[in-house]
Order: C-alpha cells, then structure tokens, then sequence
C-alpha cells in the first residue's frame, strides 16, 4: 500500500514547507501559522505510519498520541498569539526585533 | 543597495537548497522505514478486554497511556494559567452581533451541545471521546461569546476555576484511588474500569470545553463584587 | 486508480494551500487558507483510517484554532491603529512644544 507513503511524504513536505514559512517571515502570526503547518506534517507522517500494515487494523497507540498533540498545539497556539498581542502592545511592531535597544 | 539585494537572494538560495537537503534526507529516512512491523495495535487489541472500553483509541488515551491524557490536561490548565496571568487583553467590541449570527447561535448552541453529549458517550466503543466533545463544546463557547454573550461575575469567580481544575483533578483523584486500592497509579481495572473512565471523560470534557472557551476570550473574566 | 487518483488530488491541494497560506500577503486570506487546510486535513485523516483524529481536527484545528486566529488578527489591527494615532498625537504634541 504506498499510498501510506505519499501521505508520509506529504507530511515531510509539509514539515520542510512551514519550516521555510518560519525561517524567512518575520511577521509574528505567520511564524505560528508555519509553526502549525509544521506540527500538522509531522502528524501526518505518525499516522501515516500507523495505516502502514494493510492487513492489520491501523495502530490506535500514534492516533492516540496525535489527538493529544493537537489539542497541546491549540493550546499553544492561544498562549503563542496572546504574547504576541503583547509584544505588539510594549514596542508597537509586529516582529522580534534584533537587538534589545530599539 | 543592490549589493544588499544581492546578499539576500543567495542567502535565500542558500535556504532552500538546506531546505531540499532535509527534505530529501526526511523523506529518504520515512521511506527507508519498513511497514511490517507489528507496532502496538496487536498488543492493544489483545488487552482490549481488560481496559473497560470497547473502542481501542479511547482505551490508549484513557487506559493504557493514562500519563498522556494526565499531562495534556496539564498543558491545557498552565497554557490558561499563562493567558490569564498575562491578561489585560481589552475585550472585543461590543458591536450587535446581528440577527443571522444571534438566531443561528441559539439555534446551534443546544445542537453542538447534543453532539457534544453523544460523542463523549460514543467514544467507549466508536470514534470520539472526551477531547473531541470538549472541543465541540469549547466552539458552542466560543459561538456564544461572538454572539454577545458574556460570563455571569457570579459565576466567574471560584466556580469557573474549580471547573477549569475539575478535569486533571479528578483525573489525579481517581488515579490515587487506585493506588490506595491496591492498583498502581493510573491503573484501572476490569470490574469499575468502564465507568470511572467515563466518569473521568466526563468532567475532563467541560473542563477542556470551558479552558479552550476561556484561551479564546484572552483574558480572566471580571469576578463581581458579590461572589 | 480511482483511491491513487484522489489520494494525489488531495495531496496536491494540500501542500498548493499550506503554500498560499504561508506565503499569501495578506494576512486574513492566509489565516482563511489556513482554515480550509485544516477541513481538507480532516479528510486526509479519514482516508488514513483514524476517524477519531479526523474528529478533533475539524473541531479544533478547523473550528477553534481558525477563531483564535481571527480573534488575535483583529485584536492586533487594533492595537497598530491605536498606535498609530498615538505618534502621531506625539508628534504634534513635539511640533506645539
């Protein structure tokens, strides 16, 4: 079955994909979208995997562990977006600046 | 100026031939994995039986890797902890929500909070359980409070935070429990398995409910003078 | 055929709108590309056979974290209009002084 391996491909790609996104914004809000495109690729290949026996039922133990990852990277991302209003509240600007003068 | 220029696109170059480097790496490292093996699934299936459920993904979450579920619930309660203790976010405008978003709001709220019901109970032995009807009932919350609607101050003070607690702690609770039973922590068994688990699931699903609610409006809600 | 057809139309969509989503300059179509991504994940958990992820993932990584999102790209806009009126009340204030 390698359609097992597209979808572990695409979830590598999707990994590689946000990590671009994060490296090269600097734009707040789009470094957590890209750090959520990043978690999505790398639950996408757990699960992936999990589907990997085709006469075997799939694993529950990964669909398990990515239900708690989802809920973990919701939580962080509320957390993740409420400093980053405040950052924007103490320095006006909507990126880290790159010495702690300005 | 230009030289500046110049400097980025080779630096950007630079990246994305790192990136494909990884990737290919990544992808070299997936596909080099082999499928066969046998992983968890067979050994999940033959202690089904003694996990109280009949649905192997909410015995994993709730049974076998207890400690996962424990700790997530702790994620969630310091995330709010950290959101609260940041605070001050200024409240949404307090525009008219209008009459599509108010009518469609009182008609969806009782409905997601039906599903929200069958999923947790449906979760013992079909796909769903307590985090997909917390999370069900955490957007009937976040539906309510775009259509106006605001916590009672009576309410906000000590029985919000025992409702934000209640989930990891009668998660903690029921483990301990056990461990004065005789059980080790975390370990349920056969006979009151099913039924702790769902009294657990229960309490865990408002408790994620009303925390993803609460992460969604920023910032403690006032306590009135009279709580 | 037909599952490798629909299994590559919805990879393609996938990665096309991560792409858009991360790349798109405005920023309320990307968080709204961001959104769509997570409902199309939740059919690629289906088609994986975990139901029970496809579940959470549309309530919360479609539902919940889409709304995080408009929320905190509202809150943000206001915060810069309000700064904006800020200097620039300051910097009448320099010129009278």
């Amino acid at each position: 079955m390698s359609g097992v391996f597209l979808y572990a491909l695409l979830g590598v790609g999707l990994f590689v994909l946000g990590l671009y996104a994060l490296i090269i914004h600097a734009h707040l809000l789009r470094k957590i979208l890209a750090i959520n495109v990043m978690g999505t690729g790398v639950f996408l290949v757990l699960v992936a995997l999990a589907a990997g026996n085709p006469d075997a039922p799939p694993d529950p133990v990964p669909h398990a562990m990515v239900i708690t990852g989802i809920v973990v990277a919701v939580s962080a991302t509320a957390l993740a977006l409420i400093l980053m209003l405040k950052v924007s509240v103490a320095t006006g600007k909507n990126h880290l600046s790159d010495s702690t003068r300005d | 100026m230009t030289d500046n220029r110049k400097t980025g696109k080779a630096l950007r170059l630079l990246l994305v031939s790192l990136l494909c480097a990884i990737a290919a790496w990544l992808g070299y490292a997936v596909l080099g994995l082999s499928l066969s093996h046998v992983g968890l699934g067979q050994l999940v299936g033959a202690n089904l039986e003694a996990s109280g459920v009949s649905h192997p993904v909410t015995a994993v979450l709730l049974n076998f890797r207890g400690y996962d579920t424990l700790l997530e619930m702790g994620v969630l309660l310091v995330a709010l902890l950290g959101v609260w203790s940041l605070g001050g976010m200024p409240d949404y405008d307090e525009s008219s929500p209008g009459p599509v978003l108010d009518i469609l709001s009182r008609l969806l709220i009782p409905m997601l909070m039906l599903v929200a019901g069958y999923l947790l109970w449906v979760g013992a032995h079909a796909p769903g359980g307590a985090f997909q009807a917390g999370s069900v009932l955490g957007a009937a919350g976040v539906l309510m409070m775009l259509a106006g609607w605001r916590l009672d101050s009576r309410f906000a003070g000590l029985l919000l935070r025992v409702v934000m607690v209640s989930g990891l702690g009668v998660f903690v609770m029921v483990s301990t429990a056990m461990l004065l039973i005789g059980n080790g922590f975390l370990e349920f068994s056969p006979p009151m398995a099913g039924e702790l688990i769902l009294l657990i699931e229960a309490v865990a699903t408002m408790s994620i409910g009303a925390t993803l609610a609460a992460l969604f409006l920023g910032s403690r809600p006032a306590v009135g003078p009279d709580k | 055929m037909l599952h490798w057809a629909f299994d590559s139309l919805l990879g393609l969509s996938l990665l096309w709108l991560a792409w858009r989503a991360l790349t798109s300059p405005d920023l309320f179509k990307a968080i709204v590309l961001f959104i769509s991504f997570g409902l199309l994940m939740s059919l690629a958990w289906v088609r994986l056979g975990a139901p029970d992820v496809a579940l959470a993932e549309a309530a919360i990584g479609a539902g919940l974290t889409g709304a995080l999102l408009l929320a905190a790209l509202a809150r943000l806009e206001s915060i810069g209009e309000a700064g904006r009126q800020k200097g620039s009340i300051g910097e009448t204030g320099a010129h009278d002084r």
